[in-house]
């Protein structure tokens, strides 16, 4: 099959970028390419990535200023005309500020900047972002953010719940829930959500982190072999 | 000319660690009578306009759509007029 095309912005501050196009262009074996964010054009591409970092020094709020950036009116047509877009960890956050995501992320609940490997359990696996995972699977992806902290109304949070838009949560090693678990007081121990459409998705670990086979933990390639799987049943 | 002062806060309802950390600094500096500590943002910015309501309205625009997230924040300003 012909390689996913697969673009991620580059934000002043963004330092997930390089890890991001390593891991899609390297490990997975697809065609990568870096998009700054004065690009007026994503250009062709058929998943766009936004990736972790600082963007913008994380001044004023995480994402706030870099949803204004050039390049993000172009990401916001992109995705309204279905096309996919992963934000991570910063991306998650410009994800929410620029409107396509709902709920903020507020300051983690401890206030503590926190950089670990942690337990998700995907609870949605019929998405293009986790197809190729079980329902209920525990994967095992780092979190490195101080700012993590998933916030929503109860209206919106009722809708993300009942319409099975929650796609990851934090757990124990055997995917229990316990607020220990919940390394930042997210609301539901949410760790990462998709919109209603299933083609934005959301979260605050970071998949690129746990891809490539040398620093022994893999989970995070699902996320980016299940992008590349729903190329392959598009084209079928 | 117009010079306008914007206050962001976490809204109401939202838990204010941050504040509860000062809150808890001010007890031990002795002042026990102190509580409902929040801590936010102030930002204020210079105008070019003669018209008060076309620098409020800036003003808010700005606040809305920058400066506060209204998810999570609530924003309060003053607009004066100042001298060239």
């Amino acid at each position: 099959m012909a390689k996913v095309k697969i673009g991620i912005v580059v934000f002043p501050g963004s330092n997930c970028d390089h890890d991001a196009h390593y891991v899609a262009e390297t490990i997975m074996e697809q065609d990568a390419r870096l998009i700054w964010h004065k690009e007026a054009s994503i250009g062709d591409v058929d998943v766009v990535i936004l990736p972790g970092g600082f963007s913008y020094g994380d001044y004023l709020r995480c994402g706030a200023i870099a949803r204004f950036s050039p390049v993000m009116k172009d990401v916001v047509r992109f995705a309204n005309d279905g096309g996919l877009v992963i934000g991570i960890c910063n991306g998650f956050q410009v994800l929410t500020e620029a409107g396509l995501l709902p709920g903020v992320l507020l300051r983690n609940k401890s206030l503590l900047f926190i950089c670990k490997y942690l337990h998700l359990r995907v609870e949605n696996a019929t998405t293009k972002f986790t197809n190729t995972c079980a329902p209920g699977e525990v994967l095992e992806i780092p979190i490195a953010h101080g700012e993590g902290n998933y916030f929503t109304d109860p209206d919106t949070l009722k809708r993300l719940e009942d319409n099975q838009q929650v796609v990851f949560r934090y757990c124990d090693r055997s995917g229990r829930l316990t607020d220990e678990a919940n390394p930042n007081g997210s609301l539901n121990s949410i760790a990462g959500i998709i919109n209603e459409t299933g083609n934005v998705l959301g979260m605050m670990p970071h998949p690129e982190r746990a891809s490539d086979p040398i620093l022994k933990h893999t989970d995070g390639r699902k996320i980016f072999e299940s992008i590349i799987q729903s190329f392959v049943y598009q084209q079928v | 000319m117009f010079h306008s002062k914007v206050f962001v806060t976490l809204k109401k309802s939202i838990l204010d660690p941050q504040g509860k950390a000062v809150e808890q600094g001010i007890h031990s500096l002795g002042f026990e009578s102190v509580g409902n500590v929040r801590i936010g943002k102030y930002i204020e910015m210079d105008i070019d306009t003669n018209l008060r309501e076309e620098a409020e309205h800036i003003t808010k625009q700005i606040s809305e759509k920058l400066l506060a997230n209204l998810v999570m924040e609530s924003f309060s300003s003053t607009t004066e007029q100042v001298k060239e």
